[in-house]
C-alpha cells in the first residue's frame, strides 16, 4: 500500500500519495496545468517543473488562475451575481 | 486613422479602448460585449481555481489567448508584498509579462496607494515585468511610474465603478503634456461621453469595465464606447476650435439686404 500525506490544497486539507508530483495533483484535480499557475509553500513554480516537484506531508499548494475582472469589488462577488469559475 | 495605431512596450494595437472582463450574467455575454467593443486588450483578474467544482468553465475558453492581449491585474491588493506575488503567479499563469499593477490603499475608494505603487513597480520591472501601473491623478507619481521604467501610466477618472466621469481633466491634461508614454484613463468612466471625453483631452486610450458590464444592456453600451473612444480620438487629432464667451457669426454678412 502506497503511504499517503496530508497537504493543504487552496486552503482546503486533503490527502495524496507521497510519491505524488505537483503534476500529478493538478492530473487527478482534472486540471488543466497550461491553464494555471501554481504557489508551492510560497514559491511560484515553472510550468516546466510540476512533474519534477514532489509533494511532503504539510505543503501548502496554491492553484491559480484567470477569473473574469477589472476591478476589485468584480473579485469580491458584489457584482451581478455572476460567480467566477475560475 | 488607418496609421493610428498605439504602441506599449512594443505591441501594436488597433484599439484604444481596453476592457475588464468582471460583472457579466456569464461568460457568453463576457464574450459578446468584448467583441462589440471592438478591443484588443481585455484585463482578468487571478484567483484561486475551484478545486472541488471542476465542471466549472475557463475564461479563457471563451478569450482566446491568442486573438486578445490578455492583461492581468493585481485587484484586490493593499500592500506591495500581495501585489508582487499576484504579478509572479499571473505571469506563470499567463503567456507574457504584462501587468496592470494595482496597490489599493482604501477600501471605501478603491484609491491607489501611491507609495506602495512605486516600490512595487520598481520590484517587478526590476523582473523583467511590463508595468502598466493603476495610478491617482497626480502627475508628479506619474512621472516617477515613467523614471522607474513603466512603460505606461493608467491614471484614474474617478473611483472605480463609480461612474463619475472625468473628474479632474486639468490633473489628466497635465499628466498628458508631462509624461512621454502612452496615457491609459482607467476607472470611473460612466457612458460614452466620459470616454470621448477622455480621448479629446489627449489619452492614448480608456480602460473600462463597470461601464459597460453594469449597463442595462452591456453589449449596446460596448458598442457606444467603441465609438465614442474612436470619436473622441478623431476630434483630438482634427483639433478643436478655441472656447470664446461671445459669438463668432458663420454666415457671411455680405450680400444682405
Amino acid at each position: 500500500m502506497v503511504e499517503t500525506i496530508q497537504i493543504q490544497v487552496n486552503g482546503e486539507q486533503r490527502g495524496c500519495q507521497a510519491d505524488a508530483t505537483v503534476g500529478d495533483l493538478l492530473r487527478e484535480l482534472a486540471i488543466k496545468a497550461e491553464r494555471v499557475a501554481v504557489e508551492l509553500n510560497l514559491e511560484v513554480l515553472d510550468r516546466k517543473d510540476f512533474d519534477h516537484r514532489s509533494l511532503k506531508q504539510g505543503d501548502r499548494v496554491e492553484i491559480l488562475s484567470f477569473i473574469g475582472g477589472g476591478a476589485p469589488v468584480d473579485v469580491q462577488g458584489k457584482g451581478r451575481g455572476f460567480v467566477h469559475a475560475e | 486613422m488607418q496609421n493610428d495605431r498605439l504602441i506599449i512596450a512594443g505591441r501594436e494595437l488597433t484599439s484604444r479602448l481596453f476592457v475588464g472582463t468582471g460583472k457579466y450574467k456569464d461568460f457568453a455575454e463576457t464574450k459578446k460585449a468584448i467583441e462589440a467593443s471592438g478591443a484588443d486588450v481585455v484585463t482578468v483578474a487571478v484567483r484561486r481555481v475551484n478545486i472541488t467544482d471542476r465542471s466549472k468553465e475557463n475564461l479563457l475558453d471563451y478569450l482566446d489567448p491568442k486573438k486578445y492581449t490578455i492583461l492581468p491585474n493585481t485587484a484586490g491588493c493593499y500592500n506591495v508584498e500581495d501585489a508582487v506575488r499576484y504579478a509572479r503567479l499571473a505571469r506563470a499563469a499567463g503567456v507574457s509579462d504584462l501587468i496592470k499593477l494595482e496597490v489599493l490603499g482604501d477600501e471605501r475608494t478603491l484609491f491607489p496607494d501611491t507609495v506602495g505603487l512605486l516600490e512595487a513597480a520598481k520590484i517587478l520591472v526590476k523582473e523583467g515585468f511590463i508595468v502598466l501601473p493603476y495610478t491617482n491623478d497626480d502627475p508628479i507619481v506619474a512621472q516617477k511610474l515613467v523614471d522607474i521604467g513603466c512603460p505606461a501610466v493608467m491614471p484614474l477618472a474617478a473611483p472605480i465603478g463609480s461612474g463619475l466621469g472625468i473628474r479632474n481633466p486639468y490633473n489628466l491634461k497635465i499628466i498628458m503634456e508631462m509624461v512621454k508614454v502612452p496615457i491609459i484613463v482607467d476607472a470611473g468612466v460612466g457612458t460614452a461621453s466620459d470616454a470621448a471625453l477622455a480621448m479629446e483631452l489627449g489619452a492614448d486610450a480608456v480602460l473600462m469595465n463597470t461601464a459597460i458590464a453594469g449597463a442595462q444592456d452591456p453589449i449596446a453600451m460596448a458598442e457606444a464606447m467603441k465609438y465614442a473612444v474612436l470619436a473622441g480620438r478623431l476630434a483630438y487629432k482634427a483639433g478643436r476650435i478655441p472656447r470664446k464667451l461671445y459669438a463668432t457669426a458663420s454666415s457671411p454678412i455680405e450680400g444682405m439686404l
